[in-house]
């Protein structure tokens, strides 16, 4: 250009960059309605609106499909099936499994069979009815306890070993054996999944799609399309929730609309009525653990073998990998001498589990803190006393059973830290006495912890880029790989860029992921997108700071190091500055480049599979809540009274923010735990399929008593800032709830009887557990 | 068939069939897109938007029963009680993914409309319906009384 933008040189304000609680970038947006997604953009001339048609069995073989009904139904434009895919048509994300469409086999109730594309998007969902699936069926493998005594597998077990656990368990003065269910849940994002494929030149393709992962969306529709990935765009700007549901579910639906816009030269929009998203999309794994420990009179436990095994739905989609976690998290935050892990992948005839907020973290937790409980029970004990005790401690009681050490060990002071605030022993004391006084209703407490490993375990993942552009008049924008669900990751990576700047955080535009301005970019996930992206976008920003500094520098004969960016001035000496936008200007006239790239990958990590040792993680995010529950014995009803949580995010880049997390988390796993219960009939038909049967928690479920506290405490790993990821780990404090509901149940037994209670711990399953252990109590004489 | 709706204020005319939600009139033909699509079932609150003052679901509300009433959408709020709860949602930070908010804002709106001091139990109540999957409920109670003592000082 030759005529350049009129620059101010106001001090700007930078007080609100990294550390800071600054708002949610998109904060003015969201309250008045111009926040736009997918579904809210406008769409181009002759969009035409795309529905899918599917099986309706669980199990067994299509004979014949006749589409002649749906071909000649009003409106319709085109229809899609297998045959017509040009390229490939399974489009499982790291291993085979998952057609895109099937023209024979179906495995699940909800399977895709075809697509249509209509003028109207009634009339695209009236003209699936008339198609006529005519299907022999047979009985589907509903029962995961059945499929693996079977050995109905969609991946190879794994195992992790360290020491010799059926000695230390046979050799020690105590021993127990149980197992659980621990449910699944819908992940329940309020907007459904949705995308937009817009037709270009040369064959490609604009694809806008709700997805935490625009790379793999954008490979995958190049491969059903058969072209190469350089000619597919996505475009993401945010998402209306996510918790994992659209790591890998959100492509079908982005293929399907590509290839309908294909096969008719039109935009077509597809966006899955609520009543086809929740039978069709994969949901977190329902899980089966067993544990046989030995522990000494005292409760510390010398010995475990654990098995988590995860109900996968009918392909392994990111099954290896979430089992591989609920493996890692099934020592939660104890040292374990003598340990044997195994972990089993299920095939049964439901939809493909995914994803979900915590990756089979929680599932494997819930095993050892049964574990726990189990064990007070059993010598005597308070449930915290039993933890404490056996939480990973210094040298000798550091090594977990992948053989990671764990260092900068916070949970034991931090659980004395809560243990105090939350007036644990106190209120311990005073629940004894109300349940003493009290017949019906019976009141719990508990304090469980949560140390969650953070970087993705399949290590080339654990990498990011970034992408910053600085125009003449000192505006900034800025591109990363990580998408925006609601975690605030943008504001998070705006600030750490203003800070890098020097400049205010108004400054900068955060634009759409895309993935022709930051390629080959990982999912947003296992928390790590800020620890990623983060990092990259502030390597880019210190590259064009450098560029700026050496270019003010020469032009003020003084040395580079000299150059100091602060409140939006650029210094090259004490008293002597320019605005950050004059620096600019100053730069493109002396013609130095103001776009830059930034990259990232996570140091230290490497995990060896085969032998199941390595340091999978980078570092732990920890934290503990303390629940307390009251229950009605004779209903099975129960009430959360109370919670105080303490919890680790580093030296927080954004406290608002990060304590939304924890409060989000918390409640997301409530509900997981407790009225989330997904249902599938005899014949393997979802019919938890609406929000009307299926219960997420609502505002009147949150406690009248809620306390979030941050535990201050810079990471001592080098990640951006010092700080640490929170978009999973709070979700588990979420176990104290189940630990608390138990506790109430075992004092109708003097808490000498652990109540089995598998979860959701709706209040039926609370009732039988109150019968249950009446009824031990009765035979062991305790009341 | 034909309709005159009034909605944030306007006159608008339109065509739809008879029986339509008034969600796919607002989306759709109007393009006021802050009102949203969640379950279709009125079980999720996301389409709230205001008839005659009062919170509605436009979901399962047919396009013929809102002629001659006084449709008001997110973007229509322009009132000091609106104002007081959208200034009090964004100083809270309740907002996270922000798809379900313009409904809790309209309830919201609705519920100081008609409890000017609403007591928890009575936030709990009328709220209720309207779900947030990022469960940002500890904050939507704070915005609201927030709200309610902006208003009363």
């Amino acid at each position: 250009m030759r005529n350049l933008a009129p620059v101010t040189d106001a001090i700007c304000k930078t007080t609100d960059s990294a550390g800071a609680p600054r708002a949610h970038e998109s904060a003015a947006k969201h309250v008045s309605g111009k926040a736009f997604y997918v579904d809210d953009i406008i769409e181009p001339r002759g969009t035409l609106y795309a529905a899918v048609g599917y099986a309706d069995i669980a199990r067994g073989h299509i004979r014949t499909l006749d589409l002649s009904g749906v071909r000649s139904s009003e409106g319709v434009v085109g229809v899609l099936e297998l045959d017509d895919i040009p390229g490939i048509t399974d489009v499982g994300p790291v291993f085979p499994g998952d057609p895109l469409l099937s023209a024979d086999e179906i495995r699940y109730a909800g399977q895709p069979v075809f697509a249509v594309a209509a003028q109207t998007e009634l009339q695209a969902r009236q003209a699936v009815k008339r198609a006529v699936i005519d299907c022999e069926s047979r009985a589907p493998l509903l029962d995961v306890e059945k499929a693996l005594n079977e050995k109905q597998f969609v991946r190879p077990s794994h195992s992790m070993r360290r020491g010799d656990a059926r000695k230390a368990i046979t050799e020690a003065p105590l021993r127990l054996e149980a197992q659980q269910h621990v449910g699944g849940q819908e992940h329940f994002y309020l907007e459904g999944q949705v995308s937009l494929a817009v037709p270009a030149e040369d064959g490609g393709m604009l694809i806008y799609s709700s997805t935490q992962h625009p790379s793999e969306v954008q490979k995958l529709v190049a491969e059903v399309l058969g072209i190469p990935v350089n000619r597919v765009t996505v475009d993401m700007r945010r998402m209306g929730g996510g918790f994992g549901g659209k790591e890998t579910q959100a492509a079908p639906w982005a293929c399907l609309a590509a290839l309908l816009a294909r096969k008719t030269g039109r935009a077509v929009k597809l966006r899955l009525p609520r009543c086809d998203d929740m039978p069709m999309t994969g949901k977190r794994h329902p899980f089966f653990n067993r544990y046989e420990i030995g522990f000494d009179l005292q409760g510390r436990l010398l010995g475990a073998e654990i098995t988590v095994t995860g109900n996968c739905g009918h392909s392994p989609d990111l099954s290896d990998a979430i089992v591989d976690r609920a493996m890692f998290h099934s020592d939660n935050a104890y040292f374990i001498p003598d340990v044997a892990i195994d972990g089993h992948r299920c095939m049964t005839n439901t939809v493909s589990h995914t994803a979900f907020r915590g990756f089979g973290g929680p599932q494997g937790m819930m095993i050892i803190e049964r574990a726990m409980d189990d064990i007070a029970r059993a010598v005597g004990r308070d449930p915290l006393d039993i933890r404490k005790l056996n939480l990973y401690g210094t040298k000798g009681r550091d090594l977990t059973p992948y053989h990671q050490q764990v260092e900068h060990n916070l949970l034991p002071e931090l659980i004395d830290q809560l243990e105090r605030s939350s007036r644990y022993r106190e209120r311990r004391a005073e629940i004894t006495a109300w349940n003493a006084k009290n017949r019906v209703l019976k009141r719990g407490l508990a304090l469980t912890p949560v140390k969650f490993g953070i970087s993705f375990t399949l290590q080339h993942l654990n990498q990011a880029g970034a992408l910053i552009h600085i125009y003449t008049d000192g505006s900034i924008q800025l591109n990363h790989g990580g998408t925006e669900m609601g975690q605030g990751l943008h504001t998070k990576v705006l600030q750490i860029v203003a800070e890098t700047l020097a400049v205010s955080p108004d400054q900068i535009e955060i634009t759409a992921t895309r993935t022709d301005k930051v390629p080959n970019t990982s999912p947003t996930a296992a928390s790590s997108g800020t620890d990623l992206n983060g990092q990259a976008a502030r390597n880019a920003a210190l590259t064009l700071k450098q560029r700026i500094s050496e270019c003010v520098a020469e032009q003020k004969q003084v040395a580079v190091e000299a150059i100091r960016f602060t409140s939006g001035q650029v210094f090259w000496s004490d008293n002597e500055s320019m605005s950050f936008a004059e620096a600019a200007q100053l730069a493109y006239l002396n013609r130095v480049s103001l776009s830059a790239t930034g990259y990232y990958r996570t140091p230290k990590i490497w995990y060896d599979r085969e032998s199941a040792k390595g340091r999978p993680f980078f570092y732990f995010a920890n934290g503990a809540a303390v629940s307390e529950v009251v229950i009605d014995t004779l209903t099975g009803e129960y009430r959360v009274l109370a919670v105080d949580i303490l919890h680790d995010v580093g030296r927080s880049l954004n406290p608002a923010v990060d304590r939304g997390q924890i409060e989000g988390g918390f409640i997301q796993g409530m509900g997981w735990l407790t009225t989330e219960e997904l249902k599938w009939n005899a014949e393997g038909v979802l019919i938890s399929n609406s929000p009307a049967n299926y219960k997420i928690p609502a505002v009147s479920d949150t406690p009248a008593h809620f306390r979030v506290d941050l535990f201050k405490r810079d990471n001592e790993e080098e990640t951006v800032y010092n700080s640490k990821a929170v978009g999973e780990p709070p979700f588990m404090l979420a176990i104290s709830v189940w630990s608390a509901l138990r506790d109430a149940i075992a004092s109708l037994a003097d808490y000498r009887v652990s109540p089995a209670l598998d979860t959701p711990a709706t209040p039926e399953r609370v009732l039988g557990a109150v019968t249950e252990t009446r009824k031990q109590a009765a035979e062991k004489g305790a009341i | 068939m034909e309709y005159q709706l009034k909605i944030n204020g306007r006159m608008r005319s339109l065509n739809a069939e008879p029986g339509t939600p008034l969600l796919w009139v607002i989306r759709d033909e109007l393009a006021l897109t802050g009102t949203k699509f969640g379950c279709g079932v009125a079980s999720c609150g996301a389409c709230t938007i205001h008839l005659n003052g009062n919170p509605t679901r436009s979901c399962i509300t047919p396009v013929e029963s809102a002629v001659g009433g006084e449709i008001t959408t997110i973007e229509g709020l322009d009132d000091p009680i609106s104002a007081a709860v959208q200034s009090a949602w964004r100083e809270k930070d309740v907002v996270q993914c922000g798809y379900c908010q313009s409904g809790q804002i309209m309830s919201a709106v609705g519920l100081l409309r008609q409890n000017p001091r609403p007591s928890d139990e009575q936030i709990d109540s009328f709220m209720s319906g309207n779900v947030c999957r990022c469960a940002t409920y500890v904050r939507i109670k704070d915005a609201i009384k927030l709200a309610s003592d902006t208003l009363e000082a």
